[in-house]
């Protein structure tokens, strides 16, 4: 027998709700996690766009946008804490269409990267195996299949996973770097013959703000540190901290990622490889970095899509509880305590588009949703601080700097926007109309089924201004 | 203000409003791949001479090549399949059109939809 959850209000008592059992550590692994796999592929594609030159100026810039989503995020989700993360956010301080909205982003962002996750996995044991004729989509099928598993099982055996695979991918990163004595050029590494005067910005800055498209994929995810607000012990600590430690943590490896590979490989291949760290492993001649660098390229892709899977189930179930979507998906296992009807839901739309898109468009799709939902971000903490300004409730923590860290992240979301239409400007237009149409079709005939006062849960004031 | 009691939806609704989801979700992701939209959008700048100079490669590049296991005629795609930055203004207009109108209308909407949600939790109350 399941039990479906009515609305979150009444979520109590004898009710099955989601186990509080996480601790900062596991916010971190389910953010690094979902985000490291970054490193190992995606970010390099900036270098296709832009020259090695732009993939490090955006991963500075990128990382100035995330810093400013970690800082608003940290402050907005420890006053909301609730699954869903962004999507219950937009639903207490913007309204129900947008909530549904960032709901949808937020499963197309997860449910995209665990595709491209997959791609990799089974791109990379196909490469490794070197046998003609293998395809890679066995490999894909059990990923997807035994992560959801695992995920159906129970979130604190999947996070706990998640963070033994993730610390091993990062420890390697780092092994890769002093390996090949990051002080010295010349011996192994050659920066200075690879990325030279006249092909560091081989397209000139037009390249540079194209590369922003997929220094996106350095951080892209870290905001899922959110969809565990209902399963942290305490969320006012554990989120701003275990989010803030995942964008430190990030930040260093991005760095090393990038300072180790532009050393390592012409621009031109480092721009279309499907495995930067792997091949900087291999062009080491090291064959102990060789094969530590294919394991942790496996292990950062099945972290990430398994956090993705986790994120993407919270948000769909989310939906479900509130009527936005039909409630049986909101139903929680009654032995597991998980969202499995929303797990086992999107399992199959992600194998669906494991084996029909590409690893470049899985990307390219995930980051459109990501974006889309920045933008929300920088306008919604301007709502939030309008409604109930500081001292009118209790924060878990409050960000400084107010509104600037707000601008800066809605003029880069403006940037990005602009470098996703050059070169995937119809993709980006296509997935818009989508949301417009979805968005009409909530508006005008879902949102009867939607319970209208029992949607706002938290216990503040009636905001100013209604 | 009078509380909203939402209909309660039939199975039937319920499996017909999941099946909009999932079609919409497979349009949405499906088309773009199967009509080519999706992608980027690069071409490749033929050279007649292959050798790695020609490809603008220095010995330190060209040995890298060889030791991933290229030439110069298989290298030759890779490095002069290029981006080709031109903006198209009517599809950036267009394209920034789509995006200004789609916000605009989420939050004038959810405005709409959110008063309703303040009214009737607070003036229960």
């Amino acid at each position: 027998m399941t039990v479906t959850l009515e609305p979150a209000v009444q979520v109590q008592g004898d009710r099955v709700s989601l186990l509080r059992v996480l601790g900062p550590a596991h916010v971190w692994a389910l953010g690094v996690g979902i985000v490291l796999v970054g490193e190992f592929t995606g970010w390099n594609f900036a270098a296709d766009k832009g020259g090695a030159l732009a993939a490090l100026i955006v991963c500075w810039i990128v990382g100035l946008l995330y810093t400013s989503v970690a800082m608003i995020d940290s402050e907005v989700t420890s006053t909301v804490a609730a699954a869903g993360g962004q999507y219950a956010q937009a639903k207490h301080i913007v309204g129900p269409l947008m909530a549904f909205n960032v709901a949808l982003f937020l499963v197309f962002a997860y449910t995209m990267l665990e595709v491209s996750d997959a791609i990799l996995l089974g791109d990379t044991i196909v490469a490794k195996a070197g046998v003609e004729g293998l395809n890679h989509n066995s490999f894909i099928a059990a990923t997807i299949v035994v992560l959801a598993w695992l995920n159906y099982r129970g979130v604190l055996m999947t996070l706990n996973v998640n963070f033994v695979i993730t610390a091993i991918a990062y420890v390697s990163i780092v092994i890769l770097f002093f390996s090949v004595s990051p002080w010295t050029q010349g011996a192994v590494l050659k920066l200075n013959e690879l990325v030279t005067p006249g092909n560091a910005l081989p397209y000139g800055w037009i390249g540079v703000i194209a590369a922003f498209q997929f220094g996106i994929w350095y951080y892209l995810g870290i905001e899922g540190t959110t969809q565990a607000a209902e399963e942290v012990r305490s969320p006012a600590r554990s989120l701003p901290y275990g989010t803030m430690a995942g964008m430190i943590t990030l930040l260093i490896a991005a760095a090393m990622t990038w300072y180790v590979c532009a050393s390592l490989m012409p621009w031109e291949y480092l721009g279309i490889t499907y495995y930067p760290l792997w091949d900087a492993g291999k062009l080491t001649g090291s064959p102990l970095l060789e094969n530590l660098l294919f394991i942790a390229t496996l292990l950062a892709a099945l972290a990430s899509a398994n956090g993705c899977i986790n994120d993407a189930a919270r948000a769909w179930f989310s939906l479900g509880r509130d009527r936005y979507l039909p409630t049986w998906f909101s139903a929680v296992h009654p032995k597991y305590r998980t969202p499995y009807r929303s797990i086992l839901f999107l399992l199959p739309i992600a194998l669906a588009f494991a084996f029909i898109a590409d690893l470049n468009q899985a990307i390219t799709f995930s980051i459109l949703s990501g974006v889309l939902q920045y933008t929300f971000m920088s306008i919604n903490i301007i709502m939030f601080r309008k409604k109930w300004p500081l001292g009118s409730i209790r924060r878990g923590y409050t960000h400084p700097f107010h509104p600037l860290p707000a601008i800066v992240l809605f003029c880069l979301c403006v940037v990005t926007f602009f470098a996703i239409f050059l070169g995937f400007g119809s993709q980006l237009i296509a997935m818009v109309a989508f949301y417009f149409l979805i968005s009409l079709w909530f508006h005008f005939y879902r949102y009867r089924f939607v319970r209208r006062g029992a949607q706002f849960t938290m216990p503040w004031p009636k905001p100013q201004g209604y | 203000m009078a509380r909203y009691t939402p209909p309660e939806q039939s199975k039937a609704g319920q499996v017909f409003d999941i099946a909009v989801v999932v079609v919409a979700i497979f349009v949405a992701l499906w088309l773009p791949l199967k009509l080519g939209l999706a992608g980027a959008a690069k071409s490749i700048d033929a050279l007649d001479a292959k050798t790695w100079e020609a490809l603008g490669q220095n010995p330190t590049m060209a040995s890298i090549w060889e030791k991933l296991g290229y030439t110069p005629e298989t290298a030759h795609d890779i490095i002069q399949n290029r981006f080709h930055y031109i903006i198209d203004w009517p599809t950036l207009i267009i394209m920034a059109a789509v995006l200004i109108g789609y916000f605009i209308f989420l939050f004038r909407a959810s405005d709409r939809e959110y008063r309703d949600v303040i009214n009737e939790k607070f003036d229960d109350k």
